[in-house]
């Protein structure tokens, strides 16, 4: 056990399994981003635990040389809020899809965020069900031909970060597979926040849905499609940052202005504002660009943390059960 | 089998020494019948008799008042002997309302004592009973003994020192009932009086008034003109093993037992679990009992408790989670998980009558099949049951030795019935049971997530945050050698067959089945599973003392049976199996040991009554007889 302490790398978090996703898929992009961030998070490699359920993401476990749990569709939250109750010291990924984490798995997917289990949760949006060869997801566009919308479908997305939000999570950000840098930020920002971390990452699926993040994913159209929100700093976008995000007050709701010469009305990303943050969640094309970045985050109590201070409370005596049998009325036959 | 009844040899109020009485407290779901049974049972058991109970409550929390639908009643039955069941006929009945006794009169023997508020047989409580006219007031009551009184009365009267105002007055209703019929059987009121004072410690004046309406219908029995026959019964003490004793429900003695369990395994127990009825009460006593290795999570769904409970095992503490029917089906694909997985998981169903919501307060047994069979792929899952509520203690402790030893989901079947009765339950000592301390695996050296034991065939346990351990496991088919993903078709068949084996090889290390009542040989063997044990139990005895050739066999282990089972009933000319299901167990029995067994099988929420099982032992001898 006694192993001198050295500086573990992309390799040691790299397991020997074949990676067995398509050729060209995000998916690849973010696990390269995932194991070279993991050195830097300061945590032990036996202490860190990934969750998935079922779907092409969800197979991200495999590849990861941590401890790692492949589940059933949808209740990766819910098994992940057990093994966190169960050892609090565990370092706890939840890897997740839009099918896995928002149709099947809605309803875990809301309490862990309400409950705010101390966990981290990376949702691979490619709004469509690849594993299962490329039916319309909660999150495909009202239209999207499928083999089982082949006339396109007809039910309304829902917003992953909105629907985070509206549960009362307290960390919400969003990115992009392929934006190593950026998604690095936002997954260690999300690491490092005290609750649950939910990161919605756009991710490409090649086969199914290629292209469907193009106008963010494209460098020439992404400046025109895509805002990167900081904290504190003034909301622009556009190939020269000629374009701003407004909050219009009276209507409650953005608008995009020139940046030049309304410097006053450009919107400075606050990050711990929820209404601001719902407001740029909801932001998509093709009149507005989609906000990237840390979109909200909020100091709360977290479950396992007062789990555990209940636990030390009942805990202060400790509890002999032969007492506990001889509690109440007993009696003695002679 | 045909479901008949013989009426049991129990007319007998009028006997100089009554061995044993039945008595059944019937009124509004408001009117405190449960409080009222469960200080009697007290009383009772301090007296020494030996008991069991059955409340028998409605699935409305308060149905409009005088409602047939809204009776709540509490059974108890008490003697000298060993008693089993809460007994089959009545012999005195309380009847707070004309619909507890429209609902509760045909289970009273003829001669048996009727004790009713005769204040609460207004023309308004009678037309809800639907009764055209006053039983009171007509002869439809002339073949009991009828004590009516004006029991509202003679509380208003009792309480009024205390000012409650009306009708927190009339809430002592029970608590005089009680009296009068602690009086009857000369129990002690001390102890009912000491937990009304708890019970309302922050209101004295209303734990006065009950105590003063409890000692007023006390001594309304002592000055009361009774029927003919009636009078102070003296109940001889039941005949018990030395050591201590309480009063204990199926559902508490579950939960202590897993404590209990936790201590002897040495390891923390995570009980996850979405509220339903009747397994709720599980939830609720352990939630208060996290000074010991417990600690509770009220999950989102029945889905999210099984998976909860499977990511706590995952992470080394040992998970539980906790259902009734419904919720058990919801939970079929976690449990999968977890034999997939091999990761231990203990899963209590507390049986109620389905199919769907079904009958939600009500006892059956008719989950069998689910629990044996209910998972998709081949899915073996150890399957064990209690018999009494005070066995619950102990079936949970060997759910919890199944589960880590070999690495598997257990199913502990309990139903509504062993949920909510009572019966004197002789205290354990903790120090003499065996302990089964859990083996985490540690050794880097040479790990795989696929080692195993070679005799129980159980996978290591290798939790995260032990260096060295990082694996990964999961649902898809694994690899015999390594522990990692695979496809391969010859591997799944060695993986199926392993699973399998694993789980069979559990009859080797559990106890041989003994016939619990009679011989190892004969005409007939009568087999039951779960709570029916009492009634089956009373029956065979009764059978015997006739002088027939009747065994009683109790299976405990029923996934996988005992080794020497089948030879057991091979012994036998013909098996009979009383099951609250239309006949799984029976089924099961014929499908595994190609032996002629018919089943008794009632489904009518209520326990079986042991004269419905003795009629039936009778019609076997009977057929039996014929064709030999």
């Amino acid at each position: 056990m006694n192993k001198p302490v050295t500086k573990l790398t992309l390799k040691d978090y790299t397991s020997d399994q074949e990676v067995r996703w398509c050729p060209g898929c995000g998916d690849y992009a973010i696990l390269k981003t995932i194991q070279k961030l993991m050195p830097e998070l300061d945590q032990p490699r036996e202490n860190q635990v990934f969750i998935s359920g079922i779907g092409c993401s969800s197979r991200f476990p495999y590849y990861m040389n941590t401890f790692g749990f492949h589940t059933i569709h949808g209740r990766a939250p819910a098994i992940a809020t057990g093994a966190k109750l169960a050892n609090p010291d565990l370092d706890v990924w939840v890897i997740t899809g839009d099918g896995d984490g928002f149709s099947i798995g809605g309803n875990h997917m809301l309490h862990v965020l309400r409950r705010n289990v101390d966990l981290q949760i990376l949702l691979f949006n490619n709004e469509i069900y690849g594993l299962t060869k490329g039916q319309y997801s909660p999150t495909s566009k009202i239209g999207t031909r499928s083999p089982s919308s082949p006339e396109g479908s007809l039910d309304a997305p829902l917003n992953p970060c909105l629907v985070a939000l509206g549960a009362g999570a307290t960390f919400v950000a969003r990115s992009i597979d392929t934006e190593a840098k950026h998604l690095t930020v936002a997954v260690k920002r999300a690491h490092d926040h005290n609750g649950t971390g939910f990161v919605e990452i756009l991710q490409n699926c090649p086969i199914y849905n290629d292209g469907v993040f193009e106008h963010v994913k494209d460098k020439k159209l992404a400046a025109d499609f895509r805002v990167e929100v900081e904290h504190r700093q003034p909301i622009v976008f556009g190939q020269e940052g000629e374009k701003a995000i407004s909050l219009n007050r009276e209507a409650l709701q953005l608008e995009v202005i020139a940046s030049a010469g309304n410097e006053d009305r450009i919107l400075i990303h606050d990050e711990t504002n929820k209404v601001q943050a719902q407001l740029l969640a909801a932001m998509q094309g093709p009149d507005f660009p989609v906000a990237v970045g840390v979109l909200y985050r909020e100091e709360k109590a977290c479950y396992v943390d007062d789990t555990q201070q209940q636990l030390v409370k009942m805990r202060s005596g400790k509890g002999s059960l032969e007492e506990l049998l001889r509690s109440g009325h007993t009696w003695q036959v002679k | 089998m045909e479901l008949a009844e013989e009426n049991l040899d129990e007319h007998h109020l009028d006997d100089k020494q009554v061995l044993d009485v039945v008595v059944r407290f019937a009124g509004d779901s408001g009117d405190g019948m449960q409080l009222t049974g469960s200080n009697f049972t007290e009383a009772t058991a301090l007296y020494g008799n030996d008991l069991s109970t059955f409340p028998d409550f409605p699935a409305e929390i308060r149905a409009p008042v005088g409602a047939t639908f809204g009776v709540s009643a509490f059974q108890i039955y008490f003697g000298a002997d060993d008693v089993t069941t809460a007994g089959d006929a009545l012999d005195v009945l309380v009847a707070m309302n004309p619909a507890a006794l429209v609902t509760n009169l045909k289970n009273l023997v003829t001669g048996g004592l009727l004790i009713v508020d005769r204040g609460a047989f207004t023309a308004k409580n009678l037309a809800k009973a639907k009764y055209q006219s006053n039983p009171l007031e007509d002869d439809s009551l002339a073949d009991y003994r009828v004590l009516d009184i004006d029991i509202s009365a003679q509380v208003l009267a009792a309480v009024e020192p205390y000012n409650l105002g009306h009708k927190a007055a009339l809430r002592c209703k029970n608590m005089w009932t009680l009296g009068l019929v602690m009086w009857l059987f000369d129990r002690d009121r001390n102890p009912t009086i000491a937990s009304l004072g708890a019970k309302f410690a922050k209101a004295p004046e209303i734990a006065e008034a009950n105590i003063a309406a409890l000692n007023a219908g006390h001594a309304y029995g002592e000055t009361a003109e009774l029927p003919s026959g009636v009078h102070v019964y003296k109940i001889p003490k039941a005949k018990v093993a030395p050591g201590a004793y309480r009063n204990i429900t199926g559902t508490t003695a579950l939960a202590w037992g897993l404590i209990a369990a936790s201590e002897l395994a040495e390891i923390d127990l995570t009980f996850a679990s979405y509220p339903i009825t009747p397994a709720s009460n599980l939830l609720h006593e352990l939630s208060r009992r996290k000074q010991f290795r417990i600690n509770t999570f009220q999950a989102e769904d029945e889905i999210a408790a099984v998976c909860a409970a499977m990511g706590a095992s995952f992470a080394g503490s040992l998970g539980v989670t906790s259902s009734a029917g419904p919720g058990i089906a919801l939970k079929a694909e976690g449990m999968a998980l977890a034999a997939a997985a091999e990761l231990p998981l203990v899963i209590v169903n507390t049986q109620r009558g389905g199919p769907s919501t079904g009958l939600p307060t009500k006892t059956e047994q008719s989950d069998f099949n689910m629990a044996m069979f209910g998972r998709h792929g081949d899915t073996p899952m150890p399957v064990i049951a209690a018999a009494t509520p005070g066995d619950c203690f102990d079936v949970a402790i060997e759910a919890v030795r199944l589960a880590t030893k070999y690495m598997t989901p257990v199913m502990l079947l309990s139903d509504g019935y062993l949920a909510n009765a009572a019966e004197p339950w002789q205290i354990p000592d903790i120090a003499s049971l065996p302990r089964f301390p859990v083996q985490f695996h540690c050794d880097p050296e040479g790990f795989r997530p696929s080692l195993r034991n070679p005799d129980t065939l159980a996978r290591v346990w290798a939790k995260p945050g032990t260096p060295g351990l990082e694996h990964r496991i999961g649902g898809i088919e694994r690899s015999y050698e390594t522990g990692d993903i695979s496809y391969d078709p010859d591997n799944h068949q060695r993986m199926t067959d392993l699973r399998r084996d694993k789980v069979q090889g559990i009859a080797k290390d559990i106890p041989a089945q003994e016939v619990c009542l009679g011989e190892t040989t004969g005409k007939l063997a009568v087999v039951g599973w779960g709570s029916t044990f009492g009634a089956i139990h009373q029956a065979v005895k009764r059978a015997r003392a006739e002088g027939h050739s009747v065994s009683h066999i109790h299976v405990r282990y029923l996934s996988p049976l005992p080794a020497n089972l089948g030879e057991l009933l091979a012994n036998f000319d013909f098996v009979l199996v009383p099951e609250m299901n239309t006949g799984q167990f029976v089924r099961h029995l014929r499908a595994e040991y190609l032996i002629p067994a018919e089943g008794l099988n009632k489904v009518a929420g209520q326990p079986f009554k042991i004269g419905e099982i003795l009629a039936a032992i009778h019609e076997t001898l009977r057929q039996l007889e014929v064709s030999a």
